[in-house]
């Protein structure tokens, strides 16, 4: 038989169906849905006639919208409202499972996946949610579509999708001291640009990936999609099997060691050919922070911004322009840079695991006077975990306060807005101009990075 | 979803690269629980000025400007997943958009509104860019069925690509659901396997 990739194993196994000259209909195993991307789809379903064609593999979450402090009022403002308690109506009548505000497993949607067993090895998964991708650390197929998707797998539990490009990036050897999954997204990124994956689904191989906690991989693969990809995924191994054991919706006995066994399974063959490959040396990786508008855009905290020579015609302007959002110049040092908010969160960086990072370095140091910090866990289960563990006796005798779950500062549908022209090291995914508020300058970085940022007020390397 | 015609129309220039999603529309105007009014938000932050004038500056603004065809520098509509930003393209009347990049997922949203993402050449991108700029009402001919877009002033064509089916689902207006749902019994013995 011929040699084949963990991709087309997985996809292969789910297609329903194939157009001639056209896309494949591919069955869909879990459907995650929140407040902002399912309305549309949900009003378009009923003028149809039509009801969710399988609720009991659907789950759905409010997280785009909420605000992060006092969650057990109703929600101030009014559209937020509304599209929390449009969503709540809609599962409602169409029997689907929804882990509301006051839920205890309430939370950003590609957070409470994962952490409530339902994401699992094999499975395709579709959100309409770009980094629905993050699901794909378990070795799945996890992608984001748009509304109209969300309608056909609401109505057949199916959609159409063209079969994507397989691309392998490898990262071998070790991570240096301080330098997380997100710096290795940040690098990544930086080197093969914001465009450098589109058309392909990749997986992520290598001696550095292997060694990361289900955590970190989820970091990694939900950034994926900032370099263009459709998804990323990680062949499932004993970490995830670990990550996975006796979590509420994962198989329990019997059905547990059966599934275990086919899991083993899902991995690429040696000798599988992939349409593009990139290997990366684990020890060139750097503490990451971007300074322009766009995730590629991205350097070594060591470093400097590039000074754009070699860029012509649009691609400088374009380079200029970002910078002057960014109140950069070419050429410039970022360390030493003096920072005005630190955004602590997101699907990317929402995880126990970060919070861990965060807390074990501000230990016995004190916030910035000048720093606001928002520090916003992933979910409420992470929330619980951050109290029993004590870190929130740590954060708040360093000047830190916790917030309550949701996607926050990510992308700024609530109140938390950075004002324009203040700077946010942020652990979120995109420093897109206004993502975090009309007219915020935001830099992404891994956790450790924003805790050194945050105790400095500015830029500052972790490892120092 | 409204069949696609064959267009002659004037184009309008956003000669920026890697536009993505958040520009198209800003998280802050996806509230709305109704697929309608989004082509008012389109661009919203550059197409406005804080105090919510129009930026005389931004191409929209301009009335030199007009058509039905979008034309973007390359990488357009990365980011986010967001259908909103095909809805306000769409919305503001907009029928094909042309780059020499286009992003996944923005291209397969768009696809599914009845809007015609074309990928052209660096080189054709940049002739119609100069067109434009010369003479801002120079027409251009979109012809889904032959699969050619024309630049009437240069006399230049390309041939672009396009997935059968989602040609045939443009011309007839038809849409993936129907054709889902005629599926229903093979999906129903795929679940059983
Ligand atoms: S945290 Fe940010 S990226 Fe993640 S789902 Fe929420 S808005 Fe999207």
């Amino acid at each position: 038989m011929e040699p084949t990739t963990l991709f087309d194993k997985i996809w292969d196994a789910h297609v329903v169906n194939k157009i001639e000259g056209g896309p494949s209909v591919l069955y869909i195993d879990r459907h995650f849905i929140h407040e902002v991307t399912s309305p549309v789809a949900f009003s378009g379903l009923e003028s149809r006639g039509l009801t969710v064609f399988r609720p009991q593999n659907t789950v759905a979450t409010p997280d785009h919208n909420v605000p992060t402090i006092e969650q057990h009022l109703p929600i101030r403002e009014e559209l937020s409202r509304k599209q929390v308690e449009t969503l709540t109506t809609n599962c409602e009548r169409h029997k689907i499972p929804m882990y509301g505000l006051s839920h205890k497993w309430h939370g950003i949607v590609h957070i409470i996946g994962p952490e409530l067993g339902i994401t699992q090895p094999g499975m395709t998964i579709v959100c309409g949610d770009s980094h629905t991708s993050t699901h794909g650390a378990f070795g799945a197929i996890a992608f984001g579509i748009g509304t109209s998707e969300v309608e056909m797998v609401f109505a057949s539990q199916c959609i159409l999708q063209p079969k994507p490009k397989k691309m392998r990036i490898n990262v071998e050897g070790k991570l240096g001291k301080n330098v997380t999954s997100k710096d290795i997204a940040l690098y990544v990124i930086a080197k093969i640009t914001t465009s450098g994956g589109t058309g392909h689904f990749v997986e992520f191989a290598g001696s550095a990936i292997r060694s990361l906690s289900m955590e970190a991989r989820m970091t990694l693969c939900n950034m994926s999609i900032e370099c263009g990809a459709r998804g990323g995924m990680i062949a499932p191994d004993e970490t995830t099997f670990a990550y996975l054991k006796g979590r509420e919706e994962a198989p329990k006995g019997a059905a547990w060691d059966q599934k275990v066994a086919e899991w083993k399974k899902l991995k690429t063959d040696e000798n599988a050919v992939f349409d593009t490959e990139y290997t990366f040396d684990a020890a060139d990786i750097s503490p990451m922070i971007t300074y322009g508008t766009n995730p590629g855009m991205g350097v070594g905290v060591e470093g400097s911004i590039p000074t754009g020579d070699d860029l012509t015609g649009s691609d400088r302007a374009t380079f200029l322009k970002s910078l002057d959002y960014m109140g950069f110049k070419p050429g410039e040092k970022l360390k030493g840079k003096k920072i005005d908010y630190v955004f602590i969160g997101s699907c990317t960086n929402g995880r126990i695991e970060d919070f861990r990072l965060f807390a074990n370095y501000i230990k016995g140091k004190k916030k910035a006077s000048w720093v606001t910090a928002w520090i916003v866990p992933g979910s409420k289960q992470v929330e619980q975990q951050i109290r029993e563990e004590g870190l929130v006796e740590i954060m708040e005798s360093a000047g830190f306060a916790l917030r309550q779950p949701g996607c926050s500062a990510c992308l700024a549908m609530n109140d938390d807005k950075i004002p324009e022209g203040k700077y946010a090291v942020s652990t979120s995914n995109r420093n897109f101009e206004g993502r975090q508020g009309p007219g915020a300058r935001t830099m992404l970085a891994s956790p450790l990075m924003a805790a050194a940022a945050a105790v400095s007020g500015m830029i500052s390397d972790p490892r120092e | 979803m409204d069949k696609f015609h064959k267009i002659l129309s004037s184009a309008i220039p956003l000669p920026i690269e890697n536009v993505d999603t958040d520009q198209i529309i800003p998280a802050r105007f996806l509230k709305a629980v109704e697929r309608k009014g989004f082509g008012d938000n389109l661009f919203r932050d550059w197409r406005y000025r804080k105090d919510s004038t129009p930026n005389p500056d931004f191409v929209l603004n301009n009335p030199k400007y007009s058509g039905t065809i979008l034309v973007a520098g390359k990488n357009f509509g990365s980011g986010s997943s967001r259908e909103h930003a095909a809805w306000a393209v769409y919305d503001f009347g907009f029928r094909v958009v042309v780059s020499s990049f286009f992003a996944d997922i923005f291209k397969g949203n768009v696809l599914n509104n009845g809007l015609l993402p074309i990928q052209v050449p660096e080189d054709f991108l940049t002739g119609m860019f100069g067109t434009i700029e010369k003479n801002p009402s120079a027409t251009f001919e979109v012809d889904l069925e032959t699969q050619t877009i024309r630049n009437n002033s240069l006399g230049t064509e390309f041939k672009f690509d396009i997935n059968p089916y989602k040609k045939e689902c443009l011309l007839k207006g038809y849409d993936d659901i129907d054709y889902l749902l005629s599926l229903k019994k093979e999906i129903e013995a795929f679940e059983m396997k």
